[in-house]
């Protein structure tokens, strides 16, 4: 055996190295943070928000129509994901402990690992192909599909936390249980699913890959779901790989305006979390 | 419902691949190594070598990493700092791929140019894998990228796992005098290895499915190069840049040839990685 003193300095060498490893965890997020406040705040303005993208060389110019359309995008997959999503993951709570529930949990968790593109192949499948051109729909549709499981998951674990005797109380009540499942035990997790449905949302987002081949790019406004739509993302990849000086800028600003966004419905969520556990 | 979506996406991968694969051939479409979509030539392996060259170089890269500061984190910090680390670690996960790109192609590109991989030519200039000039944009910038955005996976993923370890053994092995390290070495370690592997797998799962950061900084060349600086390209990547302007059902149908076989592979090693995690206990119960 070692002296006691060797092994005191491997342990503190060891934790130094550890120490350390966190530290250069810390280096690549701290500088991206800082790269994109640093070069985008450069190219904010009222009109960044509001107008359409400039051509090149133009002055002036910006990502108004990309805000609108990542807006839609999101909303048309929340309105197809959240209901299933939710619908999942009550039933994997309240009655997904038979044989069926496990198949269907453990799909819902490697699920959650599918490539996001392979999701975008899907949804051009689906609705890209039969309606013969690119539009918001599919692209609400990729994200939608990847919404469903993670949300089922994390809807799921909420649902679980209901004390059982809220149950008891309203089966004894004689409410048939599907009201019970909807009336109360939902409605008690609500603040929680809040929570799930704001960082789903935020994940959405910030997705890219699945639409480039779906919701495509449009360099104009657009609010119809059957029509080709931009979004801050797939705007930002364009913006980034064009070889002008002044567009990489304004991929800057774009990823600024996009980390805003995220980081704003993460911080709600967090509050949102923070404060329904005080209540709890 | 989720049953539904899993089948939705067997089928649908399926009804576009088919006509590549009457046409192509199966096995011929795996082991092919050209890819010429004028002359209906496709060949898979350039996009396979690349995906797995640049996830498996994030997955060494990232793992001791993740592991160590999962470690530091659960044994040798006071508990109430934990919180204020698992902050950043989240904020980590939440940067849409896109920006990571972003950073990479204007810092981590001209740093591996200019500094790195000069150095590495220099030092390790004898091993194929630093030979060639330093593009900056190749397999190793991919790999890099994929490193730093699936550290965070396999990092909170590992602290659950480290977190099923009983308190009990901690102290038992304390109170026979053991230093931290040991704890961790004799009994944490050997206690969650199972479930460390299964993070690293997820870890890998992600980084074979990534795509945007990878698009942008692996040079998108689909030849079959030894070294690490050269460019390269990956499954995801080429889906991502051809699919929207393929030329013909069969282009298309052997795209999606790929999303099928990305799809399988990362099915594969999720379920494997789900069941690792599930062997350790209640840790398979972490949503990622």
């Amino acid at each position: 055996m070692r002296s006691v003193r060797a092994r005191k300095l491997i342990n503190a060498l060891v934790t130094l190295a550890c120490g350390s490893c966190l530290l250069a965890a810390l280096v690549p997020l701290l500088s991206t943070l800082w790269l994109v406040v640093s070069h985008g705040v450069a190219g904010l303005s009222f009109d960044f928000f509001t107008h359409l993208p400039a051509p090149v060389g133009e002055a002036g110019g910006g990502v108004g129509n990309s805000i609108l359309g990542t807006i839609l995008i999101v909303g048309i997959a929340c309105a197809i994901g959240l209901p299933f999503g939710i619908g999942a993951g009550v039933f994997l709570a309240e009655r997904g402990d038979g044989r069926f529930g496990r198949v269907v949990r453990f799909t819902a968790e490697v699920l959650a690992g599918v490539p996001s593109i392979v999701v975008g192949i899907v949804a051009y499948d689906l609705v890209v192909r039969p309606m013969g051109h690119f539009s918001a729909l599919a692209g609400g549709v990729a994200l939608a599909l990847l919404m469903v499981p993670t949300l089922a998951r994390g809807t799921e674990e909420l649902v679980r936390l209901v004390p059982n005797t809220l149950r008891e109380a309203a089966l004894a009540l004689g409410v048939p249980a599907w009201r019970t499942s909807l009336s109360v035990v939902l409605r008690t997790a609500l603040g929680g699913i809040l929570t799930a449905i704001i960082l789903a949302v935020g994940r959405a987002a910030g997705e890219t890959a699945p639409l480039l081949f779906t919701a495509l790019n449009n360099a104009y406004w657009n609010v119809r779901p059957d029509q080709p739509t931009g979004t801050l993302t797939v705007q930002m990849f364009n913006y980034a790989i064009s070889p002008y000086e002044d567009w990489h800028q304004k991929a800057w600003s774009t990823a600024l305006v996009l980390l805003l966004l995220i980081g704003g419905l993460n911080l709600l969520a967090r509050f949102l979390t923070r404060k329904s556990y005080k209540a709890g | 419902m989720v049953l539904v979506v899993g089948g939705l996406i067997v089928w649908s991968l399926a009804d576009l691949a088919v006509p590549a694969a009457r046409s192509l051939g199966f096995f011929r479409f795996l082991v092919g190594r050209e890819w010429d979509p004028i002359a209906e030539r496709f060949g898979a392996l350039p996009f396979i070598y690349g995906t797995v060259v640049t996830s498996v170089l994030a997955s060494v890269l990232a793992m001791p990493v993740g592991v160590a500061l999962a470690l530091f984190v659960s044994d040798m910090i006071p508990a109430r700092f934990r919180s204020w680390i698992s902050f950043p670690i989240e904020t980590l996960a939440s940067i849409p791929s896109v920006v990571f790109g972003l950073w990479g192609l204007f810092v981590l590109v001209p740093v591996l140019r200019g500094h790195v991989q000069p150095f590495l030519a220099k030092t390790l200039g004898f091993l194929p894998l630093f030979q060639g000039p330093p593009i900056g944009l190749g397999l190793m910038a991919g790999g890099v990228i994929l490193a730093i955005m699936i550290l965070p996976t396999i990092a909170s993923v590992t602290l659950e796992v480290l977190k099923t370890v009983p308190l009990t053994l901690r102290e038992g092995a304390l109170a026979l005098g053991a230093t931290r390290w040991e704890v961790i070495r004799m009994v944490v370690l050997p206690y969650s290895r199972a479930g460390i592997l299964g993070a690293g797998l997820l870890g890998l799962g992600r980084a074979l499915g990534e795509t945007m950061a990878v698009t942008m900084l692996i040079g998108n060349s689909p030849e079959i190069r030894a070294s690490l600086f050269a460019p390269g390209y990956s499954l995801p990547a080429v889906i991502a840049n051809e699919f929207a302007e393929a030329t013909g059902a069969i282009h298309m149908g052997a795209l999606a040839g790929l999303g099928l076989v990305l799809f399988g592979t990362t099915l594969l090693l999720n379920s494997l990685a789900r069941l690792l995690m599930s062997a350790v206990g209640g840790a398979g119960r972490v949503a990622v």
